[in-house]
């Protein structure tokens, strides 16, 4: 795990080396201050000096210690600037795969539990790094040091230490891979929270409605004191091994003592040494005690780690091509799906089976289906969300898996059936499909799509805060800025799911006539369950539980009663005897 | 800036008390905690004078009482320890899950008015990471300053028992690095905690909105820009934390500057006495140890206050919830509601609009009656109001002028929850939550039978489907229910409505989402549903419009017609328009 944090990031291989070296002099500083400190004391106490005859001494104590403040000042500083960069650079990097992912992943993830792991998960991997790891290093490497530089001073004490030091890791390891089932459950729980409460923040119109916010908040409740359990068994474990360790300690600084006093009284060692013997002693100790507080962080932050590296594993699930071919597809595009099947993963039935048909370039065509039967799964499919199991689409030929995802995506714009609105103005929302658009083409691209009058309605225009997922504005409006954000891209295929569902009939008819104009430069597919918006296209394709079961001209399909497509269109129940004349014939 | 001490104050203030049901415990905390680090400074010096004795006398016998000491204190200290630990985390953690709970009861009822000014990412920031920046304030500040002072007392007394003057000494180094060090912190940190909570929080939001509009982004090749965002926020935290980890190393060096001064200071100090023999010069190593082990009480004040200003930021950010008066509120003395035979609505001189729209009124004057179990349907252009009319109905939002009535009484006579008991709502927007399809639907009715799931799923159309998934009722419908299709989603959130079985039908454009066949068996089996029940009605599809009782047009947030489908359609107005629009491309068969 180390060696992979390691590797990830190599920012911060400099800062916690610096932070190592920086810690290991301070102790060299350290033991020079214990030892003019005993010299010192020794000389007071038994050589009768006065201030005088240690004032040499004292000044160079004087500057040790300063030393050592400096030192720890570096110290400190090299392993919070390693902590910090390592958390910055995990986030961006997994933020970029998640994007690399794309949708369908998060919808089968909870997004709540992925922003805990690219939070709380890289500032725990912030501890490990800037605590745990170098004291690691410390523990190892300064135990081992102040052993070589007490040899010459008490080869007893050394050996008490040599036997009671292994005690302490072994200890450690023992009650951390006991702990680490606990810190991986306190985890879940902490990301579960996470993800509960996002999913409850959003949804909190929904429970007012069934009245169960308050059966939510016994929800949160109970969570909370679950987190709170989890982390307090952890916390119990570190306790316990932090208390072991400390009575481990005390008791070594306690016999050494008597040891120590035992041979002084039989002049077996001069007080000089067995002082400073006894001054080190702690130090000894205390990396091993500082590793033991930072070890439960350290196995936070491990297991943070885990998730983190486990998402990055994480294959998407469109295969990239390694080249880009040329020459690139150029507009008009015409677009061949050739016997596509496809299946969203998990599921077993195929979302798409065999589908074959074109869409040729300048001209619009219209998908049309009951609700489920996998249109906007051929959204998905076109976009490169989601993989073709078998069968190929091809652009202009080029099959569209030798392009990279990105790339095609230029090619394409795109009114999703839930479009979704950044916090933002109107402005920066449309601007979204192209950052360098004038205000003028912005202007004219809501115009199109039957937007600007009610922008132009608001009281500040272009520049109305949208809210979050564009909740300021009635379900229409969004509608109509998210076609006019596919209208300024000005892509060669424009592809439109469901843009009218939440439309009065006239916006619609207004659309349909802006898709008329459209359509003579570009390639699109709209979605529709509306023959207003439908009837404008070239040719329907009727989808039917993954099958395509019609093709054909709107005009020419309406005519025959028993197609698919009329039926879609026309359904009108039996038995409509009440209803006036012409509406009854009518639909 | 004063003004910004006093909030801080005020808040350091309401933080604290949080505390005051565990002043047991916190009490016992500083106990153990005193002991604890006494436990070592008895250990250290009693050591030191052991060995010092041991090189002077000549009889182990003399050394029985530091011996004994010694050995006691290794069990003390570890027990201390352990005890201290436990209690001050039990206690922290109990209070970040009550003020976890405190804060959502806040910020359930500000939903929607006041929570369309925060954001979800940023609220789930406040919710989750502010509250454990919670942590250092009741962990790390409030039971060790109180531990320090005790620590400093002990140490005055142990010190005065030589000399008066090493006593002073001693204590001024204390309380220099104990007063003056977390100040300095304190300084050299304020408002980074602050800045560095709200930069969380919108990154929190920029992930949020990220996660959940990745469709969007991907579509229009955003990717790298979103990512570049991300950076540059982070390069703003990393400047941040640049700052603080120099503030940081800072304190921590200056802790052992002073550390070491007051070791040095008594050293100085003592060895004149120590050759005036005011103090046996066996007491030196005693002495200097004493000092050392005192420091273990005052070395984490700094840090913990260097993290104070988070925490205290942090509380801020809660507050700022908690403090939120909700846009509605239930009244002092909720009526009873009136049976569920006499449900009639009407709208009298209602006037609304939204608090961002300035002077523009998203509905003027409307007024209507919605007679017990009759139907009233809305139509109208997009924008018009309509979906605002049934947040009012709900009391999302309370009119500015006018009255909304239930049987005569006014709404806001009510209780909010009763109220909404009454109606059974789908909204435009329908959510679902990240669950199976028996957990959404049990939002409705909790105790809901297997053959009432089935039946309300039956009625929107969409047993069909459930009955072919493998899993059944208990397929996972994935984030925002996105693992379902539009139609799918909306026929759920339509039998978890109907589920509810509520007296009074508000239902916002039911069937955008569904094709004409499945529209049409939908509205079949709403029609008979409607029977008796008091509806509202908001729809583009003028579909069975004459089993409508009344139609309202609404434009531009006024009702421009009214009246029954054969009234409006014989009127050369808006309504007849919308008619024609919609039908005009049907075949004439
Ligand atoms: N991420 C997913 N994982 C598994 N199954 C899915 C996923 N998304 C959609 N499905 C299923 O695939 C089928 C086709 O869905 P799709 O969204 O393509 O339907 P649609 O034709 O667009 O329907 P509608 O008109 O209701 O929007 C549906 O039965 C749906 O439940
Ligand atoms: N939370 C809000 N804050 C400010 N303005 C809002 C808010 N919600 C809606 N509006 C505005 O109020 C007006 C009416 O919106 P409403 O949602 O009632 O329209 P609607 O008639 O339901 O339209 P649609 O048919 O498109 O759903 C719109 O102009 C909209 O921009
Ligand atoms: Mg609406």
């Amino acid at each position: 795990m180390e060696k992979q944090i390691l590797r990830e990031c190599r920012a911060v291989r400099w800062p916690l080396a610096l932070s190592v070296l920086a810690g290991l002099l301070a102790l060299l500083a350290t033991v020079g201050q214990m030892a003019l400190l005993s010299w010192i004391v020794a000389q007071v106490f038994l050589g009768r000096a006065g201030l005088r005859q240690v004032a040499a001494a004292l000044v160079a104590l004087l500057v040790t210690i300063c030393l050592r403040a400096g030192l720890v000042w570096l110290r400190e500083f090299w392993a919070r600037r390693a902590g910090s960069r390592v958390k910055s650079e995990m986030r961006q990097r997994l933020f970029a795969h998640l994007l690399r992912l794309g949708p369908l992943f998060v919808r089968d993830e909870r997004s709540g539990e992925l922003v805990a792991t690219l939070n709380e998960g890289c500032e725990r991997l912030e501890t490990y790094v800037a605590r745990y790891l170098p004291q690691t290093v410390w523990s190892l490497v300064i135990p081992l040091l102040l052993l070589a530089i007490m040899w010459p001073l008490d080869h007893l004490s050394v050996l008490l230490l040599l036997i009671t030091g292994p005690v302490i890791p072994i200890l450690m390891i023992a009650v951390g891979s006991y702990s680490q089932k606990h810190i991986q459950r306190q985890w879940t729980t902490l990301a579960r929270l996470s993800a509960h409460f996002l999913d409850t923040i959003q949804g909190l119109v929904t429970l007012h409605l069934f009245g169960r916010s308050g059966a939510q908040e016994a929800r949160v409740a109970r969570l909370s004191e679950e987190y709170r359990r989890r982390t307090l068994k952890v916390l119990r474990y570190a306790f316990l091994s932090g208390a072991v360790l400390e009575f481990m300690t005390m008791l070594a600084i306690g016999l050494i003592a008597v040891f120590l006093g035992v041979r002084l009284i039989n002049r077996e060692i001069p007080f000089v040494q067995a002082f400073l013997v006894l001054l080190l002693v702690p130090e000894f100790y205390r990396p091993l005690r500082e590793l033991g507080t930072h070890y439960h962080a350290g196995m936070e932050g491990r297991v943070a780690a885990k998730r983190i590296f486990e998402i990055l594993a994480t294959e998407p699930a469109v295969n990239e091509p390694a080249t880009t071919p040329s020459p690139l597809p150029v507009a008009p595009l015409t677009i061949t799906c050739e016997h596509v099947t496809c299946r969203y993963a998990g599921s077993e039935r195929p979302a798409l089976q065999n589908l074959t048909f074109t869409l040729p370039a300048g001209s619009c065509t219209a998908l049309v289906g009951r609700s489920g039967a996998g249109k906007s799964t051929l959204v998905n499919l076109l976009l490169r969300f989601i993989e073709i199991e078998s069968g190929a689409i091809l652009v202009n030929g080029l099959p569209l898996d030798r392009l990279p995802a990105d790339l095609w995506r230029e090619y394409v714009a795109l009114v999703p059936q839930r479009p979704y609105l950044f916090s933002g103005s109107i402005r920066d929302n449309l601007r979204l499909a192209r950052p360098e658009a004038s205000d003028d083409e912005i202007e004219s691209a809501a115009e199109l799509a039957g937007a600007a009058s009610f922008i132009r309605e608001l009281p500040r225009g272009y520049d109305t805060e949208v809210g979050e997922q564009g909740l300021r504005l009635s379900a229409g409006q969004l509608q109509r800025l998210a076609v006019a954000r596919a209208f300024l891209k000005q892509a060669p295929l424009l592809i439109l799911d469901e843009p009218t569902s939440s439309l009065d009939p006239e916006s619609e008819t207004l659309l349909r006539e802006a898709l008329t104009r459209l359509r003579r430069e570009r390639t699109v597919l709209v979605i529709a369950h509306r023959i207003n918006t439908v009837a404008a296209a070239d040719q329907v394709l009727v989808l039917d539980g993954g099958r395509l079961v019609e093709v054909g001209e709107p005009a020419a399909l309406l005519e025959q009663p028993t197609s698919a497509y009329a039926q879609l269109m026309t359904a009108r129940m039996r038995g409509a005897g009440a209803l006036p004349g012409k509406e009854a014939e009518a639909l | 800036m004063t003004r910004k001490r006093s909030v801080a104050l005020r808040t350091a203030w309401r933080l604290l008390a949080f505390l005051r049901p565990f002043i047991p415990q916190i009490v016992v905390t500083v106990l153990l905690g005193g002991i604890m680090i006494v436990a070592n400074m008895l250990l250290l010096s009693m050591a030191s004078y052991l060995i010092a004795g041991a090189a002077i006398v000549t009889m182990i016998v003399l050394l029985s009482i530091p011996i004994t000491i010694v050995r006691l204190m290794g069990l003390v200290r570890a027990s201390a320890r352990y005890g201290e630990r436990l209690l001050s985390h039990n206690v922290t953690f109990r209070l970040l899950a009550h003020i976890r709970v405190a804060v959502y009861r806040r910020l359930a009822p500000l939903a929607p008015a006041r929570l369309l000014q925060l954001r979800s990412g940023d609220l789930l920031a406040r919710l989750v990471s502010d509250v454990d920046e919670l942590q250092n304030l009741y962990l790390r500040v409030v039971a060790p300053v109180l531990v320090a002072v005790l620590v400093t007392i002990v140490t005055y007394w142990l010190f005065a028992v030589f000399d008066p003057a090493l006593a002073l000494i001693a204590v001024a180094f204390l309380v220099i690095s104990g007063l003056a060090l977390p100040l300095l912190a304190l300084r050299l940190t304020r408002g980074l905690g602050r800045e560095q909570l709200a930069l969380r929080g919108r990154v929190n939001v920029h992930i949020v909105e990220s996660l959940q509009g990745m469709s969007d982004l991907l579509a229009y090749g955003q990717a790298t820009r979103r990512r570049e965002e991300l950076a540059a926020w982070e390069k703003r935290l990393d400047r941040l934390q640049r700052r603080l980890a120099v503030a940081g190393g800072l304190q921590e060096g200056l802790q052992e500057l002073l550390t070491g001064l007051a070791v040095w200071s008594i050293l100085v100090l003592a060895i004149p006495l120590a050759v005036s023999a005011q103090i046996n010069r066996v007491y030196l190593g005693f002495l200097a140890m004493l000092m050392l082990a005192a420091f273990e009480a005052i070395t984490p004040l700094a840090q913990a206050f260097g993290q104070l200003g988070h925490s205290l930021a942090a509380g801020e950010r809660l507050f700022r919830i908690i403090d939120m008066p909700p846009t509605v509120s239930d009244p002092p003395q909720p009526r009873a509601l009136p049976a569920s035979s006499s449900l009639e609505l009407a709208f009298e001189g209602v006037q609304f609009r939204y608090e961002e729209q300035g002077q523009q009124r998203t509905l003027t004057d409307i007024s209507f009656r919605v007679p017990a179990g009759a139907r009233v349907a809305i139509v109208g252009p997009s924008g018009a109001g309509k979906s605002t009319l049934l947040r009012l109905v709900l009391r999302f939002w309370d009119p500015q002028a006018g009255r909304i009535l239930l049987d005569g009484q006014d709404l806001r006579s009510f209780a909010l929850a009763d109220l909404r008991r009454l109606m059974g709502v789908v909204t435009q927007d329908t959510y679902l939550f990240n669950d199976t399809i028996r957990g959404n639907l049990l939002l409705a009715a909790p105790s809901a039978t297997e053959e009432q799931l089935w039946r309300a799923l039956a009625l929107a159309q969409l047993d069909d489907f459930v009955r072919q998934l493998p899993a059944g009722l208990d397929t996972w419908v994935g984030e925002q229910g996105l693992k379902l299709s539009g139609g799918e989603r909306q026929r759920l959130a339509i039998a978890r409505a109907l589920l509810k079985d509520a007296p009074i039908l508000l239902l916002d454009e039911v069937t955008a989402h569904l094709d004409r066949l499945t529209e049409q068996a939908l509205l079949e089996a709403l029609n008979t549903l409607m029977e008796g029940r008091t509806t509202l009605l908001v729809t583009h599809r003028l579909l069975n419009m004459e089993r409508m009782d009344e139609i309202l047009v609404l434009d531009e947030g006024r009702i421009v017609e009214r009246g029954r489908h054969e009234q409006l359609l014989a009127r050369d107005g808006l309504y007849r328009r919308l008619w024609e629009v919609q039908n005009a491309l049907l075949p004439l068969a």
